[in-house]
């Protein structure tokens, strides 16, 4: 049997993994990216015919596997990429998405954006120039973000000789460094993404690397744990009511799980009322669950009849989140139209809530290059960090970013332009 | 803590992902409106769509844009399936389009009206004053489209600028807008055409029989498997033969095309699809013309 075949056998129980890419310029982030789709036979016919044609235009001595995943057409004008790019590939065990993210220093928007949803970050380095700016500033943001797994993946040991000396220096170089970052796991694999070593098989050139293979390791790295399965967080998406005859008294709230286990028969706190009530039933279309837990989206109704609408929040009487009006958030500011500052009024949204937002203070930024604090200057510009007290006008149901990504992240909206200006990840004053 | 059966496969995932992206546009958007061709990618989201608001019935209205070139079979399929779903079907007329002078038809052997779909779908997007559209395209049909946002913003020339997307962050979808702009959302941007078929089964989704294997008349054109239609010209020096055929994608008659397979249900479909050497789009004539044909095609406005 075919691998392929084989994943079609498989495909009703796999898991899915997204992660992101982040690398300088040149390291390597559109080969590798070719590289595992190549290998893994996600690249058709027809694809490979058309980058075989670019290369041959533009006299390239081989096919240039970069090729396949470099969007559009002012990108491959300027021969950079310069956007979020979504990639899809599928091996017999778990399915992929990538988030092919930019590694310039205007375009952190791009890098956060990616990773809001990564489980794993994979890092290049070039192995000829090891940690340097961009490889710290990447590792700043996937810990920011709270991305469970890290992997460092030293490219062009074929440069170095496949030297190991080279690759332990690079080892211990960045964990000297990310021993002041929170990165829950971090794993170091030295690859060739042009040659293919270690990409999908373990390469006989680096005989003395006992780890896995990217490939391998992408499979198999335990994605478990990601959510959370303990704080109840049920944000009301919309108020389903059918008007039928059929249906007549059903009254029930669509949403999608953000945290915990809810069951039927379960007590529940509706916020901001702080009413109680039980769950009556979870519906999933026709279907009835036993339980619901995150990413599931359905519809819970409840043995009372209480007035709840979008914005509300059902949890568990005895593990609230913070109901807060004043907040404190690592924004990223994505904006290259307006700056940040003190006194501003903008839009927040959190969950399903939109409320009026005033920003009281801009504690520091974060200089992402070297981690410092920069205090001196209260203000964010285009791709810049830092920390900021907000004001709402109505109180947020929120949890610090750490415990939940869901309930404890926010976007900030410009009420004029509608643009949307940055994106936080929440942390309690 | 961590519980065996708290791991969810992908495609409860993508499942879930759907159907929070088509809440939000329900309550975020005032009149939105559901594309539907009766291609198996709107299907799906048709599908996603009842169990999105079940037990209350689709809230969107669906709106075909019609090239006049449709296979019979699919518009007969679409009739019976937006009926059985109780929703109410608009049709936008390409064929309108041209009569009123708003478009020219290209002519030549290989003219298609695909291009001139932008044209009807804008107008009829601005008739009902609709503010979002939801569509099945997905980011993996071409590289143009991997950069798409779940809520792609659209002028008010209902036109797509790649370097001035919105951020996309989280679960977090900012629909706001001015007036006369409006919103394509797509629900299955993370969905591959595997995906799609594993889903179709999972749920047992009806189907036009366009996807299965069938007999018909064909032409070869260009590479390209036709099959010969009212909307066909055969051209000279052309050989009409039978052939058992099925279509991967059931868009316009004279654009696209049909690939030889006995494929006749969806466990053979799934493991063809499996085992293909080209992309769906690949069968598709007006994306040959150029490398970056899409990209074009959908910064004007195209789907
Ligand atoms: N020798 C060698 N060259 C590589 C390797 N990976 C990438 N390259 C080359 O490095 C250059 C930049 O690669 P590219 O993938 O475009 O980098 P990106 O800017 O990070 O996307 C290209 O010329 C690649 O062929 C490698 O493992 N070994």
């Amino acid at each position: 049997m075919s691998e392929r075949e084989e994943s079609a056998d498989n495909y009703l129980s796999m898991e899915l993994l997204r992660f992101t890419t982040a690398g300088s310029v040149d390291d390597g982030k559109s080969t590798l990216i070719g590289r595992l789709m190549y290998d893994t036979k996600t690249i058709f016919e027809d694809q490979l015919e058309a980058v075989e044609r670019t290369s041959r235009q533009r006299g390239d001595e081989r096919v240039d596997l970069a090729l396949l995943t470099d969007g559009l057409r002012a990108e491959r004008e300027q021969g950079i990429t310069i956007d979020v790019a979504y990639r899809y590939f599928a091996t017999p065990r778990r399915k992929f998405i990538i988030a092919d993210t930019p590694g310039h220093i205007q375009y952190t928007r791009n890098m956060v954006t990616g990773a809001s949803t990564a489980n794993l970050a994979i890092i290049l380095v070039d192995a000829r120039n090891g940690v340097i700016e961009q490889t710290c500033r990447h590792s700043f943001i996937a810990s920011l973000l709270q991305i469970e797994h890290v992997v460092v993946a030293v490219n062009k040991m074929d440069l170095v000789e496949w030297s190991e000396e080279r690759f332990e220096q690079i080892v211990a170089d960045y964990k000297n460094f990310a021993s002041r970052l929170r990165i829950p796991q971090i794993t170091f694999i030295p690859i060739s993404a042009l040659h293919g070593d270690n990409v999908v098989n373990p390469s006989p050139n680096t005989p003395w690397y006992k780890g896995p293979s990217l490939l391998y390791h992408l499979e198999t790295v335990y994605i478990g744990p990601d959510a959370n399965h303990v704080d109840c967080r049920f944000p009301v998406q919309c108020v389903i009511r059918p008007h039928s005859d059929r249906w007549h008294d059903f009254r029930g709230y669509a949403g999608r799980v953000a945290g915990g286990v809810f069951k039927p028969g379960d007590e529940v706190v509706v916020l901001p009322s702080g009413f109680t009530s039980r769950i009556k039933a979870i519906h999933a279309g026709e279907q009835t669950l036993e339980e619901a837990f995150h990413p599931h989206s359905c519809v819970i109704t409840l043995e009372d009849d209480i007035d709840i609408s979008r914005g509300d929040m059902l949890v568990k009487p005895n593990n609230q989140p913070h109901v807060e009006q004043e907040i404190d958030a690592m924004l990223c500011w994505f904006s290259d139209k307006r700056r940040l500052q003190a006194g501003d009024k903008v839009l927040l949204r959190h969950t399903t809530r939109e409320v009026k937002a005033i920003i009281k203070q801009v504690h520091y930024k974060v200089d992402v290059n070297t981690l410092h604090k920069v205090e001196n200057e209260p203000e964010l510009k285009l791709n810049e960090i830092g920390r900021v007290r907000i004001r709402v006008a109505s109180p947020l149901f929120v949890d610090e970013y750490v415990r939940n990504r869901i309930t404890g992240s926010l976007i900030l909206v410009d009420p004029f332009t509608n643009e949307t200006l940055a994106g936080g990840m929440i942390r309690l004053p | 803590m961590m519980h065996r059966s708290y791991s969810v496969t992908h495609l409860e995932q993508l499942e879930s992902e759907a159907i929070y992206v088509l809440r939000e546009v329900w309550a975020q958007f005032e009149k939105p409106v559901l594309l539907f061709s009766g291609g198996k990618d709107s299907i799906c989201v048709a599908h996603l769509a009842r169990k999105a608001f079940w037990p209350s019935r689709v809230p969107f209205v669906f709106l075909h844009v019609d090239t006049g070139h449709n296979f019979a079979e699919t518009l007969t399929f679409r009739d019976a399936y937006v009926g059985q779903l109780g929703a109410r079907l608009e049709v936008a007329s390409v064929q309108a389009s041209i009569d009123s002078g708003r478009v020219v038809e290209e002519r030549g052997p290989n003219a298609s009206r695909n291009a001139l779909q932008t044209v009807t779908l804008l107008d009829a997007l601005e008739a009902g004053g609709y503010d979002a559209a939801i569509g099945g395209a997905r980011r993996d049909e071409e590289k143009a489209r991997a950069k798409e946002r779940f809520f792609s913003h659209r002028d008010d020339f209902g036109q797509w600028d790649p370097k001035n997307q919105r951020a996309e962050l989280w679960n977090l979808f900012n629909g706001r807008m001015h007036p006369g702009e409006h919103f394509r959302v797509f629900p299955l941007s993370n969905w591959t055409e595997m995906d799609v078929w594993q889903y179709i089964k999972r749920e047992q989704i009806p189907l036009p029989g366009l996807y299965f294997s069938h007999w018909r008349k064909v032409v070869e054109r260009g590479g390209t498997l036709m099959a010969v239609t009212e909307h066909l010209t055969v051209q000279e020096g052309e050989t009409v033969r039978e052939a058992e055929v099925r279509f991967r994608t059931v868009g316009d008659a004279t654009c696209t095309g049909c690939t030889e397979s006995r494929a006749a249900n969806l466990d053979d479909i799934i493991a063809e699809v499996a085992a293909a050497r080209q992309t769906e789009r690949g069968t598709r004539a007006d994306d040959r013309r150029s490398e970056t044909a899409m990209e074009d095609r959908k910064k004007q406005g195209y789907f």
